[in-house]
């Protein structure tokens, strides 16, 4: 189990900001992520940027209860 | 620095004005009402987690030294929530002895604000409300 955050358009589409999530890497967390927000959400994960602890993921990176995912969505500040 | 409340650029710049520096340049990125979708925007509202654009934003910063030695004063304030027509939504100041450090770095510092910093505009008009499509895969500042 995971933390994991969902940040702009990726909030707004699962409906929830912070969330813990089981699976032991991370394609296992965000393919749970995925059945239970539903295809509005793994719509905008497709086109997201995945953190792992503030740095970019890689999905077959293994993961635990003190990790952080984060689901960045393409950016739009300024 | 991400903050909720209104931005001061006058604030910025008096911060960035060092004696031994010849030049400031200040950019501010305001609300306009023309959008992509045709509708008249009344205000934009931005989204964030703070503490990690916060991060970004040193981030940020720190390239830009890297990048300008001379350089010697940078601030970078982006806000967050609802941004009214006209308002700032991102002040950047930089201070140097001389004006083409300054003008690079604080061009350096807002084109990197927009690519690497987590944040996400919804623009607002009368009826309804979209996220901007005008957004960019984000990206690692040392890749700029």
């Amino acid at each position: 189990m995971s933390r994991l955050i969902l940040l702009g358009p990726a909030h707004e589409a699962a409906g929830i900001r912070r969330d813990d999530v089981d699976g032991s890497s991370v394609s296992e967390v965000l393919a749970n992520a995925r059945t239970r927000y539903g295809p509005n959400f793994a719509a905008v994960l497709a086109v997201s940027t995945v953190w792992l602890n503030g740095d970019t993921a890689t999905l077959t990176q293994p993961v635990g209860p003190s990790d952080e995912i984060a689901v960045v969505p393409p950016v739009s500040g300024g | 620095m991400v903050s909720r409340l209104a931005l001061d650029a006058d604030e910025a710049t008096q911060w960035a004005t060092r004696p031994e520096c010849g030049a400031v340049v200040t950019f501010c990125g305001t609300t306009r009402s023309t959008s992509p979708t045709g509708h008249d925007i009344i205000e934009l509202e931005y989204d964030t987690e703070i503490d990690l654009a916060e991060t970004r934003i040193r981030a940020v910063a720190a390239s830009a030294r890297a990048r300008w030695p001379e350089i010697v004063a940078i601030a970078i304030h982006h806000r967050v929530g609802v941004v009214g027509l006209r308002e700032p939504a991102v002040v950047v100041a930089v201070s140097s002895p001389h004006r083409h450090d300054a003008f690079d770095a604080a061009r350096f510092c807002i084109d990197a604000v927009k690519r690497t910093v987590p944040l996400w505009k919804r623009e607002v008009w009368a009826g309804g409300s979209t996220w901007s499509t005008d957004a960019t895969s984000i990206a690692n500042v040392e890749d700029l």
